[in-house]
């Protein structure tokens, strides 16, 4: 039973780890933002700038970190830009965030046509390399998968635990969370919404920005067209199948990559009788299916995509 | 601050708002042609020009406004009801699929029956489709943005997948295409000679019919209240369910329609790259019309002139024709926002 055994191999997790990581940065990314009542489908096209903005830093002679940094404020900035139009402004988050998408998708073609407008292939960098964790990677099966990988993932499990932290145990959390349940408490407080809410859209827009950079400076080494491909969409799914909850996401985004990097590794298997584009597919549709089998104890943030008037109840 | 409702929105704002919406897309473009090396006057002259200065490029911009003014329907009908279809994409290419699978030989009848007939198997498709994550909405709770968005990637696979199984043409040299369609489920051109089909006339009408269903129907009068209040509307008796199923069946057959159009009177066939984002485009388009279905057509022939007009710079000017990507999405942000401000008055505390 060929099928079952690619379950055992560690390539097949070493990959749904390294597929995971972009996903576990965007959706906490995204998970901040709902859980401060704003939803951000300006989410892919954020990955698309900060996956250009990352490889872009070190082509152009930046350090690997500094490539990193140069991401997540390029997101933070289109983070600033949707966060001023929703929370104050009070424009419709769908259609801003879609707005978001485009322009951010489109700007950073742009931007990449006249910064390099005679390559015929994209110019590669020297990416992030993994980075072996003593005795930790020599664990069979979890051990390579877990521990032996590029900074950025370890980065991402990091990303995961400081989210949790800071939502459930600092007042800064607590502000988030309730700007998205219950707004008015947070003016109670003598805190503004309004700041709370754009300053959660601005963080989470910088972390989906590092999950774009993810592509472009670990996973490969070069920026292409259209590499997002739904990332960003799978991410939203993500944090309702998560339950707005930072481990539970993380358990989806490992479960979906393990899922992708097992399809990819199945076509081989079947050499060809199904069509390679229902493997494809399968990533999709399992997103729908799992928002379908959570949707009925979906409890959203009460505010999430109400806009707050102050005074107002 | 706060934004207070203005009782009754003044008609100078109403027009210098959205004047500064244009003026604020011309000059970020500006600063965009700039940093690519090129003088903005020149540019946006030459993107005029190739838009509008002489009768090919006229009918170049009608001819790209067709399949925009069909998924601006689309997505103008479902934003009313608040149904957040942004799978225009998706029912666009079902739309063309099920052209091609009735009109390379498979039905032959003589053209009056034909086209009728693929014009509603298409329009019942992108009706199905965009019914599913309806359903899904209104029966589990599934946020349509999540699925309509979804289906697009599926359905874009499912038809590379038809394009190398069963709708591949055996005569194609191996490309992923369609055989092309048959003479009698072709769109008559309306001028001798030149690409503007009869899908634009299609479209337009499809605008009217489209209004009149919004403003003189009760169904068009209960997809808007369900999108002003659905809380409300329940309350007043209206079966908002059932009323978001009619609003998903005709936003599906609409974008279903562009497919169908693009294949039957421009293309002849299907191919992977039949729409370079029209379902998305046509958010842009909804919104720039405020979900009025006739000023849709004007919305769509604006939007498709940037992109005539910029392809056309591009090959003269050397700035990289994702310009007119840039001003389209960039229009839309600005003009959300003096919508926003004619409605509103911004109080500083």
């Amino acid at each position: 039973m060929e099928a079952f055994e690619i379950l055992f191999t560690t390539s097949l997790w070493v990959a749904a780890i390294r597929i995971a990581s972009p996903l576990i940065f965007a959706t906490m990314g995204e998970l901040i933002c709902e859980r401060a009542g704003v939803l951000n489908l300006g989410i892919e096209g954020i990955m698309t700038v900060g996956a250009f903005a990352g490889w872009f830093a070190v082509y152009a002679g930046g350090d690997l970190w500094f490539g990193v940094i140069a991401a997540a404020l390029a997101g933070a900035a289109f983070g600033l830009l949707h966060g001023v139009l929703t929370v104050p402004l009070g424009l419709s988050q769908h259609v801003t965030g879609i707005g978001i998408t485009l322009l951010a998708t489109s700007l950073t073609y742009f931007i990449y046509r006249i910064a390099l407008p005679e390559v015929t292939s994209p110019p590669k960098i020297e990416s992030f390399q993994p980075l072996a964790i003593p005795v930790l990677s020599d664990i069979p099966l979890v051990g390579p998968a877990l521990f032996n990988q590029t900074p950025l993932t370890y980065l991402a499990y990091a990303t995961v635990a400081i989210v949790a932290w800071v939502l459930y145990r600092t007042p800064a959390g607590l502000a988030v969370r309730a700007a998205g349940e219950n707004p008015s408490s947070v003016e109670a407080q003598g805190i503004s919404v309004t700041a709370v809410r754009v300053g959660a859209v601005m963080a989470g827009s910088a972390l989906m920005a590092i999950g774009g950079a993810f592509l472009t400076m670990s996973a490969f080494n070069s920026f292409f067209f259209e590499m997002i491909n739904g990332r960003g969409w799978i991410c939203i799914a993500l944090v309702v199948f998560g339950s707005w909850r930072p481990g539970k996401a993380l358990v989806g985004a490992i479960l979906f990559a393990a899922f992708d990097a097992y399809q990819v590794r199945l076509q081989q298997v079947t050499g060809g009788i199904v069509p390679y584009q229902v493997f494809l597919m399968l990533p999709y549709v399992l997103s729908i299916l799992a928002l379908i089998a959570v949707a009925r104890r979906a409890t959203y943030p009460k505010a999430l995509m109400v806009p707050y008037q102050k005074g107002e109840r | 601050m706060r934004l207070e409702p203005k009782p009754s929105p003044s008609i100078v704002h109403t027009l210098l708002y959205p004047a500064g919406a244009i003026v604020a897309t011309l000059l970020v473009a500006s600063l965009l042609v700039m940093a690519a090396g090129a003088s903005p006057f020149n540019v946006f002259w030459l993107v005029l020009k190739g838009a509008a200065g002489s009768q090919f490029a006229l009918v170049e911009t009608l001819t790209r406004a067709t399949p925009l003014i069909f998924t601006g329907l689309a997505v103008a009908v479902a934003f009313r009801a608040k149904l957040w279809n942004i799978g225009a994409e998706a029912q666009l290419y079902i739309g063309a699929v099920m052209t091609v699978v009735l009109g390379t030989g498979a039905v032959t009848l003589p053209s009056l029956a034909l086209i009728p007939l693929i014009m509603i198997s298409a329009m019942f498709a992108g009706a199905l489709l965009l019914l599913g994550p309806a359903l899904l909405k209104t029966r589990f709770g599934v946020d349509e943005v999540v699925t309509t968005l979804l289906l697009n990637f599926i359905i874009l696979l499912f038809v590379s997948m038809l394009l190398e199984g069963v709708l591949k043409d055996p005569m194609g040299l191996g490309w992923p295409q369609s055989k092309r369609i048959i003479a009698e489920a072709q769109l008559p051109r309306l001028i001798q000679g030149k690409r503007l089909h009869f899908g634009f006339v299609i479209a337009i009408a499809s605008a009217l019919v489209t209004w009149v269903i919004m403003k003189k129907t009760v169904l068009g009068y209960e997809m808007r209240a369900v999108g002003h209040n659905g809380e409300a509307a329940r309350f007043a008796g209206i079966p908002v369910n059932r009323v978001l199923m009619k609003t998903a069946l005709l936003s599906g057959g609409l974008a279903a329609l562009a497919g169908f159009s693009e294949v039957a009177g421009l293309k002849g066939n299907l191919t992977l790259d039949l729409s370079p984002g029209y379902g998305y485009t046509g958010i842009v388009v909804a919104m720039l019309a405020m979900l009025n279905p006739l000023g849709v057509i004007a919305a769509a022939i604006f939007v498709a002139g940037i992109f005539v007009g910029a392809d056309a710079m591009s090959r003269s000017a050397g700035v990289p024709s994702y310009i007119a990507q840039v001003m389209v999405a960039t229009a839309l942000l600005t003009m959300v926002t003096a919508i926003m401000l004619t409605r509103f008055r911004i109080r500083w505390r």
